[in-house]
């Protein structure tokens, strides 16, 4: 007999409560005289459940989870590296944690020191003139960029005939969803022969039209552009601005910084350099490194100096505007700061250094395994192709599936789009050889596995909680939420039922 | 391969089939095999005009996404509703119940210069080739 | 320092092993003019003991350290249950990231399906993301969703609508398409909006309670909205729906806000909660994560992130929205806070809130030369104008360890005698004393 795991709501009941709130102690009111006029809500259909139950539910969950203070995680992309715990403990610091964002610049001196030490941490690191650190996230560290690229050629009154932004076939589905998010055009640059940029498509499509190129450095098959000096200079003799997607910081810091190789301005994923724990999918933050050129454009307000003082900084005529509610994930910046400083510069170069070491090592020792597409050396992450196991009646998808049988979790699949069934890996810095080894070893079994015995791959994974699940039937379901008596859980239903009511005018 | 030779065909994996003037329009086996568990599919509403080769819908997968292109100009006289609660008899009867839209035909010439069976298999070939 | 793992010597063994002779081979394609000329100028290494003593150091330069906050204006300092703070900062929750591979995240997906389906509740609506950056990304994110979904461009905001809402917003719309209904008394006033709406209205946006802390009426600005044809969302406090009609039960078609109330902390602010909520027929052109429940091979319940052909990684240019992360450790401390407080705790914080609130501003306006501006119901914060500049009065809080209210002249000059003040749960009677004690001595000097 196998129980199933039960939900929050599928426990407890009527009578059955968490942890008890202080009684009043100003004089009581009646709530309808207080809110006169308002309308307030019948039935809140929450759980009701005691402390140790919810307790229990929470602990039985995050048992449920692969995390990286448990094993290997080598997605690509995403450095899943360690996360150092004074760091976390930093940022719960009662001054730190309970600091108001609309306390005033003299109540807040502390998070202003933060935010402007990691600026110019950051400033340095990347060879840039400024920061803005709103961005919550890469994704809109990228949107942000491209507002301030457009406000650039706007000031120079080339802003209605720039309308184009050139991304590499290789780019993450980030950058095309963010140049159309600012209303611009992607126009995709097909990769050469060895995966990086062709320096005769990009010439073609260089052009008066062209506000931007966004490239990613190493690229996202962990190759570094060699001619990328030139693919700036190419850029800038257009016109056009050169963007980083600073996903792949790992690859470079200490090493080479992306001002210096002629980019104009980038973003930084701090919870992937900078080892901020990823949290199940974010928090991250996405600061954005500029040039002193577009800095009048920086996104309101900015820190400034005056004397040992720090102030916000509203008055910024040519700023894009404000872009997030305060001030960005200042919680994660302060993580972030704390992990450069445990560093230094000596720190910081090592960690560059050993995870270019660590993917080259794996990819040397896999591709007698698996079908590795670029023979190049790579930098901190590299992709395989699992094509040659298709014969075999294997996926990569059942790779991935398999490995987590290992109790490593899988590899970023079917990324980035030009190579067939790719595996991309990046082992990061924090690795020990002996990981690697178990984890290459894991890969090899598998391999064989695949030749010998591929149903245990289509069968793969046994030891996970869940064997594999239905996508297909979640999707044409659609149940997004739980049940609760009068209330439809299937949002594939409750469509059905509403489609008569509203639509496209 | 083996497909059907009662339908017409396009390079961007529609078919269609003319019976009494009207066309009736859905998706390859080949494509759904391509794309695996179809999730939903989009379709236009009745009365809508299509120009040929240009979108009429979408057909999602659990984790692809791809446009439908009129295989001809013409009106939508009738969708398969079905599909809304049941996308699935696009994976399983691709030629019949997995049917999308059915169209008034401009001009039935256009059907004509659509790919035969023949012409369809040969394109698969070359693109595997 | 680092965290390599790697001594001398095995990194000598894996160069053999990669058949290079050295490390610098492996830099080939790196041009020497684009490498790193000197040594980067930053601080550092410093170990655990120095970086405590320099984070302590700020620490204590920010007031928060000490004060006692009646700060609000879109941040709240609700109380965090223990049991909260012990869940939520394992690391199984912390160090996972985005639940790629189903089988071993159960924990991350289970725990944002119940989030989607608390919010749901909470906002009266069918279906909820697993949420936003925050909520004023979260308010562009509808407005952007809206406008795709009627065909047209027009954005209205209606009423006192945090300013920095309002801003982000602006930028995310390049500042076009935007018309602000101005309040009045405080308020929205239907014949306002009513003459703002057009044929090219795609959405009316309003906050509620607003910005001033003050009740909107929901259903009349439903009607005015969905009579020209357009969508509404409304831009809610969570805590205040414990105890209000869902807006999604009286029509609106999105409802977003900012979820930082829900057992986060201030953390000068960010990272924030924004979520997101809607009708059942716009979840295709719904931006960010969704969990669904589903089966794995033997029939067991489990959840995986679906729809995801309207993200970025598939969609690219035509995804629905550029955003890939949620703001996962968030949304699963707002659950394990809903799921601690419950039915009757949710509800308790919001009265308790209420109550202290109206209490405070009961003996604000006493005090002589204080008095509160607007008659509308308020639910957790009020709008006092003072005596003298709000600035001076919060400068002399600050002195007796109170922050007194957030300055609103930071928002309008013409505002520079204001102070918003908002009064949680945590907020003692005798607090609230010291802070009428802090208006008196303040109000009297100016």
């Amino acid at each position: 007999m196998s129980l199933e795991r039960r939900l929050l709501i599928e426990q407890g009941g009527p009578g059955h409560r968490g942890p008890a709130l202080p009684a009043c102690d100003v004089p009581v009111r009646p709530l309808a005289e207080l809110l006169r006029g308002a309308r307030l809500r019948t039935a809140l259909e929450f759980p009701q459940v005691s402390e140790p139950e919810v307790v229990r539910h929470f602990i039985e969950l995050s048992v449920l989870n692969h995390h990286i203070d448990r094993g290997f995680y080598p997605l690509g992309s995403c450095t899943m590296k360690h996360n150092p715990k004074i760091n976390d403990e930093l940022a719960s610091l009662p001054g730190i944690a309970l600091a108001h964002p609309l306390a005033g610049d003299d109540a807040s001196q502390g998070a202003l020191r933060i935010i402007h030490d990691l600026s110019r941490t950051l400033a340095e690191i990347t060879g840039f003139a400024a920061v803005t650190t709103q961005p919550a996230a890469g994704a809109q560290g990228e949107a942000v960029g491209l507002m301030m690229i457009r406000a650039w050629h706007r000031a120079r009154g080339e802003g209605e005939r720039r309308r184009k932004v050139l991304v590499p076939d290789s780019a993450h589905g980030t950058n095309p969803a963010s140049v159309h998010l600012v209303g611009y055009e992607t126009v995709t640059v097909a990769s050469g022969s060895e995966a990086t940029v062709d320096l005769h498509a990009l010439r073609a499509a260089l052009d008066d039209s062209v506000a931007a190129i966004m490239l990613t450095v190493p690229n996202t098959l962990g190759l570094f552009e060699p001619e990328i000096l030139e693919v700036t200079r190419l850029a800038h003799e257009a016109g056009a601005q050169a963007y980083l997607d600073g996903a792949n910081l790992n690859a470079l810091v200490g090493l080479a910084r992306p001002g210096d190789l002629g980019f104009d301005l980038m973003h930084i994923n701090v919870h992937k350099t900078f080892s901020t724990p990823h949290g199940g999918g974010g928090p991250g933050a996405g600061p954005v490194a500029v040039a002193a050129h577009l800095e009048p454009f920086l996104p309101v307000p900015v820190v400034t100096e005056h004397g040992d003082r720090l102030r916000w900084d509203h008055d910024r005529p040519r700023s894009v505007g404000r872009v997030h509610s305060f001030y960005g994930n200042f919680g994660i910046l302060a993580r972030a700061l704390a992990y450069i400083l445990t560093h230094g510069e000596s720190g910081l170069s090592r960690v560059s250094r050993t995870a270019i070491l660590n993917a080259n090592y794996l990819m040397r020792r896999l591709m007698a395994s698996y079908d590795l597409p670029h023979e190049a050396h790579c930098m901190h992450e590299f992709v395989l192709s699992g094509r040659g196991l298709r014969k075999h009646g294997v996926k990569t998808l059942d790779v991935a599936k398999r490995l987590l049988d290992f109790g490593v979790h899988a590899p970023t699949v079917y990324f980035p789009l030009i190579v067939e069934e790719a595996l991309m890996i990046e082992p990061t810095e924090t690795e020990t050889l002996d990981r690697l080894d178990h984890f290459a070893a894991a890969m090899e079994r598998i391999a064989r596995e695949a030749r010998e015995s591929p149903k245990i791959l289509q069968d793969a994974p046994t030891t996970t909680p869940n064997s594999r699940l239905d996508e297909a039937r979640a999707a044409r379901e659609l149940k997004l939420r739980w049940s609760v008596p009068g209330r439809e859980a299937s949002v594939a239903a409750a469509r059905s039922a509403e489609r008569q009511t509203i639509g496209r005018p | 391969m083996g497909y059907p030779s009662d339908v017409r065909y396009t390079r961007e994996h529609e078919w269609a089939r003319m019976e009494n003037g009207l066309i009736t329009v859905g998706i390859t086996s080949y494509a759904t095999e391509q794309l695996g568990d179809v999730v939903f599919v989009e379709l236009p509403a009745i009365g809508k005009k299509f120009e040929a080769a240009k979108p009429f819908g979408v057909v999602e997968a659990v984790k692809t996404v791809s446009d439908l292109y009129a295989p001809i100009s013409g009106e939508v006289v009738a969708v398969n509703e079905e599909l809304s609660s049941n996308p699935a008899l696009v994976n399983q009867e691709p030629y019949g119940e997995g049917w999308m839209i059915r169209l008034k035909p401009r001009d039935t010439a256009e059907f004509n210069q659509l790919l035969t069976n023949r012409d369809y298999e040969k394109l698969l070939e070359e693109q595997h080739a | 320092m680092s965290f390599v793992g790697l001594s001398d010597s095995e990194e000598q063994r894996m160069l053999r092993a990669i058949g290079v002779g050295s490390f610098e081979e492996l830099l080939a394609a790196v041009p020497k003019q684009a490498r790193l000329q000197k040594p980067l100028a930053i601080d550092g290494p410093l170990s655990e003991i120095e970086l405590r003593r320099r984070f302590g150091g700020n620490a204590r330069a920010n007031a928060a350290e000490s004060a006692v906050s009646f700060l609000g204006g879109g941040i709240y300092d609700h109380y965090i249950p223990s049991a909260l703070n012990a869940l939520a900062m394992r690391s199984e929750f912390a160090t996972a990231y985005t639940p790629y591979q189903p089988e071993v995240a159960q924990g991350t997906l289970t725990a944002i399906f119940e989030f989607q389906s608390l919010i749901a509740e909470l906002t009266g609506c069918d279906v909820a993301n697993a949420s936003l950056y925050d909520g004023a990304t979260a308010a562009v994110e509808a407005a952007l969703m809206a406008r795709s979904q009627t065909g047209r461009a027009r954005v209205v905001a209606a009423g006192a609508i945090h300013p920095h809402v309002l801003q982000v917003l602006t930028t995310y719309l390049d500042g076009r398409d935007l018309t602000l209904v101005a309040e009045r008394g405080g308020q929205v006033a239907a014949e306002d909006l009513e003459a703002a709406l057009g044929p090219d209205t795609a959405c009316v946006l309003y906050q509620h309670p607003n910005f001033f802390g003050l009740l909107e009426s929901p259903q009349t600005l439903h009607k005015l909205a969905h009579d020209a044809g357009a969508l509404v969302i409304a831009h809610c406090d969570p805590i205040a729906l414990a105890l209000l009609e869902p807006p999604g039960a009286t029509g609106a078609d999105i409802v977003v806000g900012e979820g930082q109330c829900l057992g986060n902390s201030p953390s000068f602010g960010g990272p924030l909660l924004g979520y997101f909520a809607c009708r059942a027929s716009l979840v295709r052109r719904m931006p960010g994560r969704l969990a669904a429940e589903t089966v794995d091979r033997h029939g067991r319940r489990g959840f995986v992130l679906t729809l995801q052909t309207r993200e970025q990684h598939i969609r690219r240019e035509k995804a629905t929205s550029n955003i890939c992360t949620n703001q996962g450790l968030l949304a699963l401390r707002a659950t394990i806070y809903m799921g601690l407080l419950g039915r009757e705790g949710m509800r308790e914080v919001a009265e308790l809130c209420v109550q202290k609130t109206h209490h405070a501003a009961l003996l604000a306006a006493a005090i002589p030369g204080y008095r509160l501006p607007y008659d509308g119901p308020f639910f957790r914060e009020f709008v006092l104008e003072c005596p003298a500049d709000a600035a001076a009065i919060a400068r002399a809080g600050i002195e007796r360890g109170i922050l007194p209210g957030v300055d609103l002249g930071r928002f309008r000059p013409e505002w520079r005698r204001r102070l918003l003040v908002a009064v949680t749960e945590q907020r003692s009677a005798s607090e609230i004393e010291r802070w009428a004690d802090v208006l008196r001595a303040a109000g009297g000097k100016g």
